[in-house]
């Protein structure tokens, strides 16, 4: 596997390189600096609604023609709407991989918003909503957030409220356009089996005259400490009641980040970056709420992120057991880690976890662009490349002091989802 | 420019061998990546069961990790987490499946734990109701879900009751309550054995060691009471479209599910109409169903077609995720696309642009060990031959719009088709 190269273009774009030959395919990713966390109240879900506008067209690609320009390729495209960022890619074979070049820098500057798939667009995005709202768990996360983040944008859902996505025009999300997606405001990266000079010839050449723009002002504010305990109650018709305790977790950036996963990783098991996951039957968790019989399923993590966000562990309540119950079952486990007793055979086996989930994560050529893209977006590439070193690093002590520095209940959020038995009901008939 | 251009796995690269005990070996080699993917599959899953025993084959399957006579299922738990490794078994309705992946060097751990789970389960009984309880509270959280019931709705319409397709693999809450602990015992003895069992590794290990584990953790395993594969009955024709709806409250979105059914993987017209579904509803943004419902119409999140092309007659289909208010012109335009690709010929540029995006997505496909591992087993499975996806192209690049047309109109009939629907209200 070759070294990762970083270019700074002479409008401020930022490129990464690394050259895999493993497979005969290209990664190509473009991601705005621009998220959910940085949109105002009235327009919340804005950036994820602009991701879905990106693929309108221009008007050197119509409506259409670039789903069939990739098909027709061979490759695959999409697109994601984070807390931090909107990212765009095309996964080719080698021999095309300049269509996805093309289109990313097309669409930098020439999306249309068309004015009617600005309408088509909002009753998609509506159904995307009421699609997550027939999950139990998304009503209860979307109060969780809304409880842990008064202030900072991270209170929001990336798909917005109801109400912003029934009102938000088609000048809101141009506005939104043209303020964010610019060469300067842009980390592209480029993972596959091409040659670096090659590669950045073109990217100069489809890149470089597109103008840099006015570095965008992003609207951030602070989440102030938390001080006390808060708990939100969901109750809504549902197969079984679910359980979610949040603390606040430190930025992907700070090291602390880290610490904290190794504990997680004892405490609910491994989460990998992708690429396949393992399961978590020897996390302390699993022993203490499913072998008990109190959950059905339980699970935990940290999400890297720029603003401090949530470490979170969620469990499914067996039928005839209570979040109480099992919410006392998960504050045992805690005493016993704030009391120190993580031992170095956990540790150990955290690492080589981490290990093995690494080297799966970089197995596909989409899925390392991908975390280069992320990582360089919260300060730099190097998160991603140094990950398992920066777990090996993690000592027992590290393990303690987060635990005690993270794990208060001063600064948790607790939710229960709580089913409410209404009926069913169905029908037949025959269309004669 | 230093590029590699492997090739696709074929009769070459493919070291396929047939264990003593009929076990199918396949091995590909690939060391770009550190890690070892194991897929395997063997005869048994829903014909095996009967309706009153509902979920029996996907439980046993589910159970045979919870101890065996060498490890509990603490120390099962331990053998693979412990190295970050990871395995599990499935069950479908012809065959059950088995897979499992690690780090090149830990490939003996991971097969040993899947002989060991297959061969000498102990199935204890504490461990055995707990999986029931969480199987149940899983079952629970299906029924609420949207997707899972207009997807039960379509098949228990599009299937009768005496059809092992009609039943879910999950069982339902009534029956997996009753499944009983020699059930599952008796229905692993009798079902399970190497006859029929196919077993594929891919990834960073040489063919030879991954064949010499293979066969010490495998090839003394017998069982002369192996069944025969189970006839399926004959299917009736449909005679008019039947709809099948379930409210659910607190719902906001319906889903539905709309189709008949389509041709097994060994039908003649099988690869017409895999082509002939990609205009349908997957080529670019979900191909023809996806740009009149969702991007013409804007009445959904997800709207696509899929054909499963399985052992047996399974269905070919439509599933949209709409406004309620919607539901019955997402049906509507659904349908007219149905009958358009039966009535009509498909331009010589779609036919074109959906030959060059099944050919072209396959180094895709086959960039992981998984991806290579599973297209391995499928060859397999469906008897194509080692040299399949060499020869892939050139079966694509004969279909005629013709060919198209008359797999879609042998199969999609619009006006006898059963449709599922589950949302908040009916319609």
């Amino acid at each position: 596997m070759g070294e990762v190269t970083k270019h700074i273009l002479k409008n401020g774009m930022t490129v990464l390189l690394k050259e895999v030959h493993s497979a005969p395919l290209v990664s190509w990713w473009v991601l705005y600096r621009i998220g959910s966390r940085n949109e105002q109240t009235g327009t919340t879900g804005i950036s994820h609604w602009v991701e879905h506008m990106m693929f309108k067209g221009t008007d050197k690609f119509p409506a259409g023609a670039l789903d069939k320009a990739i098909d027709r390729a061979g490759g695959s495209w999409n697109a994601q709407t984070f807390f931090d960022y909107t990212a765009y890619y095309e996964t080719l074979p080698v021999d095309k991989y300049e269509l996805g070049l093309e289109i990313e820098a097309d669409r930098m500057i020439n999306a249309q918003f068309d004015p009617e798939e600005v309408e088509s667009e909002r009753t998609v995005i509506i159904s995307e909503r009421q699609g997550a709202e027939n999950s139990p768990t998304f009503w209860l996360g979307e109060e969780m957030q809304a409880a842990a983040f008064r202030v900072h944008g991270y209170h929001h859902e990336i798909i917005g409220d109801m109400f912003d996505l029934e009102n938000m025009t088609r000048d809101d999300l141009y506005g939104h356009y043209q303020q964010h997606y610019m060469p300067n405001n842009a980390i592209a990266v480029a993972v596959g089996a091409f040659n670096s000079e090659e590669m950045l010839a073109k990217i100069r050449a489809l890149y470089e005259g597109i103008p840099a723009g006015e570095q965008p002002k992003l609207f951030s504010r602070p989440e102030p400490e938390q001080n006390g305990e808060r708990r939100v109650h969901v109750e809504r018709p549902g197969g079984s009641a679910f359980i979610d305790i949040s603390y606040k977790a430190p930025p992907a950036s700070d090291p602390d980040w880290f610490k904290l996963s190794i504990l997680s990783s004892v405490l609910c098991g491994p989460s990998g970056l992708g690429g396949g996951g393992i399961d978590n039957k020897t996390s302390r968790l699993y022993k203490a709420l499913v072998e008990t019989e109190l959950a059905a399923h339980v699970d935990g993590g940290l999400v890297p992120t720029i603003d401090p966000y949530l470490y979170s562990i969620s469990a499914t309540v067996r039928d005839g057991r209570t979040c109480e119950e099992v919410e006392a079952a998960i504050q045992r486990e805690i005493d016993r880690v704030l009391e120190g007793d993580i031992t170095e055979a956990e540790l150990a086996r955290a690492k080589k976890q981490a290990r093995a989930l690494f080297a799966y994560s970089t197995e596909q050529v989409t899925r390392q662009a991908f975390w280069l893209a992320f990582s360089e977006n919260f300060g730099g590439y190097q998160w991603f490349e140094n990950y398992v070193q920066s777990l090996e690093a993690v000592t027992l002590e590290d393990v303690n002091e987060a635990a005690h520095k993270y794990l208060k209940p001063q600064s948790r959020i607790i939710g229960c989802f709580i089913p409410t038995g209404e009926d069913e009901f169905s029908f037949e008939e025959v269309d004669e | 420019m230093t590029m590699v251009t492997p090739s696709l796995p074929n009769s070459q690269n493919i070291h396929r061998e047939t264990l003593a005990n009929g076990i199918v070996v396949l091995v590909y080699e690939n060391f770009a990546a550190q890690s070892v993917v194991v897929r395997g599959s063997f005869r048994a899953g829903g014909l095996y069961e009967t309706p009153e025993k509902n979920g029996l084959a996907s439980l046993t399957a589910e159970a045979l990790m919870r101890g065996t006579e060498k490890r509990d299922f603490n120390q099962i738990a331990a053998a693979l987490e412990d190295i970050g490794a990871d395995a599990g078994f499935g069950s479908g309705n012809h065959r059950n499946s088995f897979g499992g992946k690690s780090l090149a060097e830990d490939l003996d751990i991971v097969l040993d734990v899947l002989a060991d789970s297959m061969r000498r389960p102990t199935f204890p009984t504490q461990q055995i109701e707990r999986l029931r309880g969480e199987v149940l509270t899983g079952l629970q959280i299906a029924m609420q879900n949207t997707r899972y019931r207009a997807s039960r709705a379509f098949y228990e319409t599009l299937y009768p009751a005496n059809h092992p397709y009609h039943y879910s693999g999950r069982g339902s809450i009534q029956t997996v309550t009753d499944l009983t602990l020699d059930d599952i015992s008796e229905y692993r003895r009798s079902v399970y054995g190497p006859a029929g069992m196919i077993i594929t590794v891919a990834g960073a290990v040489k063919a030879g060691d991954a064949l010499e584990i293979v066969r010490r953790h495998f090839e003394d395993w017998q069982n002369s009471e192996q069944p025969a594969t189970p006839a399926l009955p004959e299917l009736p024709l449909l005679d008019a479209t039947r709809r099948s709806a379930v409210a659910l409250p607190g719902k906001t979105q319906s889903d539905v599910v709309l189709g008949a059914v389509g041709p097994s993987r060994f039908a003649p017209d099988y690869l017409a109409a895999m082509l002939a579904n990609s205009i349908l509803g997957q080529f670019g943004m979900m191909g023809r169903i996806g740009a009149s419902v969702r991007e013409r119409l804007g009445l959904a999140y997800y709207a696509y077609s899929q054909m499963d092309g399985g052992l047996g007659p399974t269905p070919w289909y439509v599933m949209a995720g709409v406004n309620p208010t919607n539901v019955d012109l997402a049906i509507d335009r659904s349908i007219d696309e149905l009958r358009r690709l039966g009535d009509e010929k498909v331009s010589q540029e779609d036919l074109e642009d959906n030959q060059a995006y099944v050919v072209g997505r396959l180094p895709l496909q086959l960039e992981s060990n998984e991806g290579i591992a599973s297209t391995i087993l499928s060859m397999e499975i469906y008897q194509l031959g080692l040299d399949y996806l060499i020869e892939f192209p050139d079966q694509i690049n004969r279909l005629t719009a013709e060919d198209l047309k008359a797999a879609a109109s042998r199969y999609l009939t619009p006006d006898r088709l059963v449709i599922g629907i589950a949302g908040p209200a009916l319609n």
